[in-house]
């Protein structure tokens, strides 16, 4: 029975409209625009057919914001923009301004009343790129079913890279991301250099807990290597730890299965994927290192790796190669050499799925000594 | 001694902190709590940081497996999350998630914003995430009892906002500024990306289907919402005509710019010539990477006969692995109300309803049963830009029609062997 509900009530209402969002000039040229370039690091000038010009003013942002920031940030654009804020897909703020003069100011009351960095943009034109902000997820901030934090790793890397947010002295565009597990709420499989935590071992199954909260067949079923049986009897499931490789997609399934060893999760990072079309097609991120250990606060030996990877790319890529596109062109066998990262037995793909597994192996011979 | 010795390094660096803001959160409050404000949820923000101090110490999470929690008439769009350290740290034992449907690209008035801030000073935590990985707001950290206060202030702000997606329902759909600021847009992505959330209220609020959905909007190929890995459905601005060539313009970058080397050699198929006055682009030959307009924004343009190309599948490596989307559509026109990419939608959905395994997402299920079978589920042709190559093994599945008839058909039927004949929806027998 439908309880009374006051006449302010509604649902499934939606967000709000889009163009109760965008500041007059962006309503007067909308679907308008001529041409951009980018003025210096972090400031884009886009010009409409009308002649009408904007200037648009990003900042890296840490994504965990207080509110008390963000009032900050409105007080800020209600100085400059006339009220009007947005965010980039990768977690910068952009302030939009009508007047050139003012970019200096509101870069250096940005920076004094927040601390955000202006920067990561990219000037195909010129062939400079800066780095952009890491996307990531929640890790031990607020996820259940992390190997790794990512706010944390986020800061060390990006704290490690901050030269290259600030300024555009990249060869290509580079898209670095991070999800806590496998479940990759980032959805991080197609960056330039991404970091994904895994476990190591199989759950340690807790048999009250799965009697008590799961579901017996679809906990079962929720691993793609058959490794879970139901002992129906106890009305509890067993792994087959030989068969197991620690997705953790039964845990999201049931509380009941978990698999946090804090001496053995920790990072895999993956490289040469991306989602842009420009030259070379779309491709998924490629595992190079199979295994960093947790090491908070700073992950040093992470960090390290990283920095390898991106500064084997960096120095010795050609203007516009991308990640994805430099190692075509050098080969997987220069790739290791150059970033001075081992090449191990777990990197070659043994997952169960027969379409990943042959599209990677080598046919022929042509390979490079 | 330092409650957070180990959060305490974080803050090193130049890169804005994530602790700073949780401090800051937590000092904040403290003031306004002792100056009398009403905050629901006081000490939460220094809880938080309890709480990491020791999952950074213990190398590992301390956030429980969520119960249900939700705000009344929604399935969707309130994470329940719950600190396995209560008797520590009471001031985290409930610290649910609200995800936030965001105004389509991401733009915002202050004015918006404030109003989000206040309600979530006063219900929550303080804390937020500008933005999550499909694009929420995410409003972080707050007891089940203040869900539904929360909501309801939410429904009174001017404008309101509404409770994005969760769980196995469609996710809050995403677009990249499209229009609004970028002159690459083949197609308004803000008013589709809106136009679908506002049709699909229901599949997004309630969850109901085998596992996910998303829905992403990128104006063009550079696809800047990662459309093509994040989405199951990706629709990408494209163009089918010539690239627009304003020949002048060119000359003025050929005052600074190697178009010989930086354009002409990094085409991937080799389609563009310059001779030093002219630029030539052989469209036919044209795969509208982009490069060559990101290149020289003020002298080429996409073409004028533009839509969009639909890639189906995209998606994390949970449960077989992950996916790129691939080709479903070559070529749709964009056009409100948008009825066709709708339908198509409600066809797929309605497929998966029905043969999907739970936690299947539609590409997944499309591996399984087959392109063909999709195909027919979207009432789509076939068309060789669905592939990069054709098949390279010959065991291909034909069905009763396209089979003569024969007597060793008839002899199969006898013994009761089916031959395989696949129809959908109004075919059916």
């Amino acid at each position: 029975m439908a309880e009374e509900r006051p006449e302010w009530w509604k649902t499934d209402f939606g967000p709000p409209h889009y163009e109760l969002m965008l500041p007059e000039v962006l309503k007067k040229n909308y679907g308008k625009w001529a041409y951009h370039e980018v003025v210096k690091c972090g400031v884009i000038k886009r010009v409409a057919e009308s002649g009408d010009t904007i200037y648009v003013v990003r900042f890296g942002t840490p994504r965990l914001l207080s509110i008390y920031t963000i009032k900050e940030l409105c007080d800020i654009a209600d100085k400059y923009t006339g009220g009007y804020l947005r965010w980039t897909s990768r977690h910068n703020v952009e302030f939009i301004l009508t007047d050139e003069s003012k970019i200096d100011d509101l870069i250096k009351e940005v920076q004094e009343r927040t601390g955000f960095p202006c920067g990561g943009t990219w000037d195909a034109p010129t062939g400079k790129y800066a780095l952009s902000n890491i996307i990531h997820t929640q890790g031990w901030i607020h996820c259940h079913t992390p190997a790794i934090d990512a706010s944390g790793i986020v800061k060390a890397v990006m704290d490690e890279l901050y030269e290259y947010f600030v300024e555009m002295k990249l060869p290509a565009m580079c898209r670095i991301s991070l999800a806590c597990c496998g479940n990759m709420c980032g959805a991080v499989h197609a960056s330039d250099i991404s970091i994904v935590g895994i476990h190591r071992a199989p759950p340690l199954v807790d048999d009250d807990a799965v009697r008590r909260t799961c579901e017996l067949p679809s906990t079962a079923a929720a691993c793609p290597n058959a490794a879970i049986r139901i002992k129906a009897k106890e009305k509890t499931v067993e792994v087959d730890g030989e068969k197991c490789m620690y997705c953790g997609n039964c845990y999201t399934m049931c509380p009941g299965m978990p698999l946090f060893d804090p001496e053995n999760d920790g990072a895999a990072i993956l490289c040469a994927g991306k989602v842009s079309d420009a030259r070379h097609r779309p491709e998924l991120s490629k595992v190079v290192v199979p295994w960093v250990p947790n090491e908070p606060p700073r992950w040093p030996t992470l960090v390290s790796y990283v920095k390898k990877i991106f500064l084997a790319w960096a120095e010795n890529a050609r203007k516009h190669e991308r990640m994805a596109e430099f190692v075509e062109r050098i080969g997987w066998e220069r790739f290791f050499d150059l970033a001075g990262i081992e090449f191990t037995e777990h990197l070659i793909d043994d997952f169960r799925i027969v379409p990943f597994m042959y599209d990677s192996y080598r046919v022929g011979t042509q390979f490079r000594w | 001694m330092s409650e957070t010795p180990l959060l305490d390094q974080i803050p090193d660096g130049p890169w804005p902190s994530f602790v700073k803001e949780i401090r800051k959160t937590a000092e904040i409050q403290d003031k306004l709590v002792a100056e009398g404000k009403e905050i629901k949820m006081p000490g939460s923000a220094r809880g938080l940081l309890k709480q990491l101090e020791r999952s950074y110490k213990d190398k590992r999470t301390h956030w429980k497996h969520g119960g249900i929690v939700a705000v009344v008439g929604y399935g969707g769009g309130v994470i329940g999350r719950y600190s396995d350290l209560e008797d520590e740290i009471p001031e985290v034992h409930h610290f649910h998630t609200i995800r936030v449907n965001m105004p389509a690209g991401w733009f915002y008035t202050t004015k918006a914003l404030r109003q989000l801030c206040d309600a979530w000073e006063k219900w929550g935590s303080g804390i937020t995430n500008f933005h999550g990985s499909t694009g929420d707001i995410i409003l972080l950290g707050t007891r089940s009892e203040y869900l539904q206060p929360m909501f309801e202030e939410m429904m009174r702000m001017d404008p309101p906002f509404d409770i994005g997606g969760s769980g196995s329902d469609l996710r809050t759909p995403s677009a990249c500024m499209g229009p609004a600021m970028c002159e690459f847009a083949c197609y308004d992505t803000l008013d589709l990306c809106y136009e679908l959330t506002m049709e699909f209220q229901n599949e997004l609020h309630r969850p109901m289907w085998p596992y996910k959905f998303k829905f992403k909007c990128s104006g063009c190929p550079n696809d800047c919402v990662a459309a093509k890995a994040r989405s199951d459905f990706a629709i990408i601005g494209t163009w089918k005509d010539e690239i627009q060539i304003d020949q002048e313009a060119v000359r003025e970058y050929a005052k600074w710019m190697d178009i010989e080397n930086e354009v002409v050699k990094l085409c991937p198929t080799g389609a563009i010539k310059w001779d030093g006055k002219e630029l030539t682009i052989d469209n036919k030959n044209c795969v509208r990477c982009m490069h060559c307009i990101n290149k020289m924004p003020k002298a080429l343009k996409p073409g004028k006969e533009r839509g969009a190309t639909i890639l189906i599948g995209g998606k994390a490596p949970f449960v077989e692995g992950a996916i790129l989307g691939w080709v479903a559509v070559p070529f749709i026109e964009i056009k409100k109300p948008y009825t066709e990419i709708k339908e198509m939608a409600e066809r797929l959905w309605e497929w998966w309803d029905d043969v999907g395994k739970f936690r299947e997402r539609v590409g997944e299920l499309i591996w399984r049963r087959g392109m063909r079978e999709f195909l027919r589920v979207i009432g789509k042709d076939v068309d060789v830009r669905m592939i990069r190559y054709p098949r390279t093994n010959p065991f291909m599945f034909f069905e009763k029609h396209e089979l003569r008839p024969s007597k060793y058909l008839e002899e199969l039927d006898k013994k009761g062997v089916k031959i395989r004949s696949f129809t959908y929806g109004e075919e059916e027998e």
